[in-house]
């Protein structure tokens, strides 16, 4: 029996992931030096992880209302309103979701309708354009370029932009480049934004992981409240990768359209997660600006290393991946990741497994020990140096 | 901050010609600034730490609370400078509270820190009383907790 014949087209046509593809190559490597995670080599500071592990003392082991618990949502009110300058009301604008990423799903099957095209800034997270395409929505990719440290320009928006184009979806800081705006180029998004009237999903999973210069999200500016939904979790700032918790903050009628899909699908994100969640914004800042202090030390070590052996990459100026140009060593990046991989076992991922527009480059993540960054980076540079002798 | 006293606080066990590395400054420039440190009196040595619950390294130790007479003029500092000199002593702070000092010492077996607290500690002139509790097991380090069996790290090698 052909059971391939029963799956929806729409999802037979995904292409795997090109990290999944990657990752089965990593795998088959025995102690090779990772720079291949997307995720803080730090655990859950120890007061967070205690209290989880205090909630379930407690018996907090039963649903959560769908939006989730209110204590997490005016945590988290106030929180976004310090740090992004935008308040939204804990009882309708604010839902509790499993990692941001089920956030992006939600504000993509709520918003979509079939045909409905969907602006994105590409290289990006690998699950933009899947999210867009799962929603029977046509993805437009957005390019950013080197030349520009992968900042999103409206030049570039304008160039893309299309009739039917309904939603801009945003990752600044951006996971693979580390690319980011200025309240500059932030503004004149938001312009292009309000002139096409266009949604924007504004996913600000790497924020406050910002090595220079204010964030700025696109919800703060005059007038965009009212059209931005704004993602955000807990993984990256607070290494809680796997406890699977984010959220979405946005005007009620669109927060209220995305809770009716979580809460038919998921019905609400881990009681023990979002008590963790609370610990983590009331009083997980100090650690989180530790962490950030050492991956910001750690950026200007790899970056600099990357430059001096040949590889040209820009500085990121958010996130912890420096994404070097590959292109100088005459093959491609998955050939070169695959080599570097093979002949001198240090894991990065191609660019090309974030889009199109990642072709010529890695993604390094250093959010890993300096003795790990120093020896990785000695091996690249003796593969980059053996490939030079070859040609 | 200094930027080298920075990435030891980190607690990185680098080696100077890593540091170097890290910081891009010359290794020479590494030796330079941690001379610095020691000279200022910041730095003030490298100490390993040791599980020393372990039977074989048979060490006992012991915090013990000290009450002892101020002076005119030094108050408790020479009392205390007095006794932070003997090897047996790890380490000795000034207390608020219902003792003066509090005294972290060490020795090879429970009868030689009994000795030490009897015959040297009490004896001294100005020293009023003193509680000696031995400690039975550490469970974490300077900063280091001591784990029977470190978890393996299960951490993927790639992840989006």
């Amino acid at each position: 029996m052909d059971q391939s014949r029963y799956i929806a087209k729409h999802v037979a046509g995904l292409p795997k992931s090109g990290i999944r593809d990657f990752f089965d190559i990593v795998a088959r490597m025995k102690d090779a030096i990772s720079l291949g995670v997307g995720e803080p080599d730090f655990d859950t500071p120890w007061h967070i992880r205690e209290a989880g592990i205090y909630a379930l003392e407690k018996g907090k082991t039963h649903y959560t209302s769908n939006l989730g618990l209110i204590e997490l949502r005016r945590a988290i009110n106030k929180y976004v309103e310090k740090h992004f300058s935008v308040a939204y009301a804990p009882e309708n604008e604010i839902l509790i979701t499993v990692g941001v990423s089920e956030a992006l799903d939600l504000a993509c099957r709520a918003l979509i309708n079939p045909g409905d095209k969907v602006m994105y800034h590409q290289p990006c997270y690998v699950s933009y354009h899947p999210s867009v395409a799962l929603a029977h929505g046509v993805a437009v990719p957005v390019p950013t370029f080197a030349r520009d440290n992968f900042a999103l320009t409206v030049d570039a928006l304008r160039a893309a932009w299309q009739p039917g184009c309904k939603i801009l979806m945003l990752n600044l800081p951006c996971n693979p480049t580390g690319g980011t705006c200025d309240r500059a180029q932030v503004e004149a998004i938001a312009k292009f934004a309000v002139e096409k009237d266009l949604i924007v999903l504004s996913d600000e999973i790497y924020s406050e992981l910002t090595f220079e210069g204010e964030h700025t999200s696109i919800a703060g500016l005059p007038g965009m409240r009212e059209r931005t939904i704004f993602l955000h979790g807990f993984s990256k700032a607070f290494a809680m990768t796997g406890w699977r918790i984010g959220y979405a903050c946005g005007p009620a009628p669109l927060i209220e359209a995305m809770m009716k899909v979580h809460q038919y699908s998921m019905l609400c994100a881990s009681i023990i997660s979002q008590e963790a969640a609370i610990e983590a914004l009331l009083r997980g800042e100090e650690a989180m600006k530790k962490m950030r202090g050492q991956y910001h030390r750690r950026r200007d070590f790899i970056v600099r290393r990357f430059n001096e052996i040949g590889l040209k990459c820009h500085l990121p100026r958010g996130s912890f991946y420096a994404f070097p140009d590959v292109s100088v060593t005459g093959v491609n990046e998955r050939d070169f990741a695959i080599g570097v991989l093979e002949a001198e076992k240090v894991a990065i991922v191609p660019g090309s497994a974030f889009g199109e527009n990642g072709k010529g480059f890695c993604r390094a993540c250093f959010a890993t020990s300096y003795e790990q960054l120093i020896e990785a980076a000695k091996r690249i540079e003796r593969h980059v140096q053996n490939l030079a002798a070859k040609r | 901050m200094n930027p080298v006293l920075k990435l030891l606080l980190e607690g990185s066990r680098l080696d100077t010609a890593q540091m170097a590395q890290v910081l891009n400054l010359p290794e020479a420039e590494i030796n330079k600034q941690l001379a610095a440190l020691k000279a200022q009196g910041v730095l003030l040595g490298w100490t390993p730490i040791l599980n020393l619950s372990d039977e074989e390294a048979g060490m006992v130790r012991a915090v013990i609370e000290v009450r002892i007479t101020p002076e005119r003029g030094g108050g408790f500092n020479r009392l205390a400078e007095r006794i932070s000199r003997f090897d047996e002593v790890e380490s000795c702070y000034l207390m608020s509270g219902s003792y003066d000092l509090l005294v972290f010492v060490n020795g090879k077996s429970l009868q030689r820190v009994a000795a030490f607290v009897s015959e040297k500690l009490s004896t001294i002139e100005g020293v009023l009383s003193t509680a000696t509790h031995f400690m039975l097991r550490a469970y974490k380090e300077e900063g280091f907790l001591i784990e029977g069996k470190k978890e393996e790290n299960e951490r993927l090698k790639v992840a989006p």
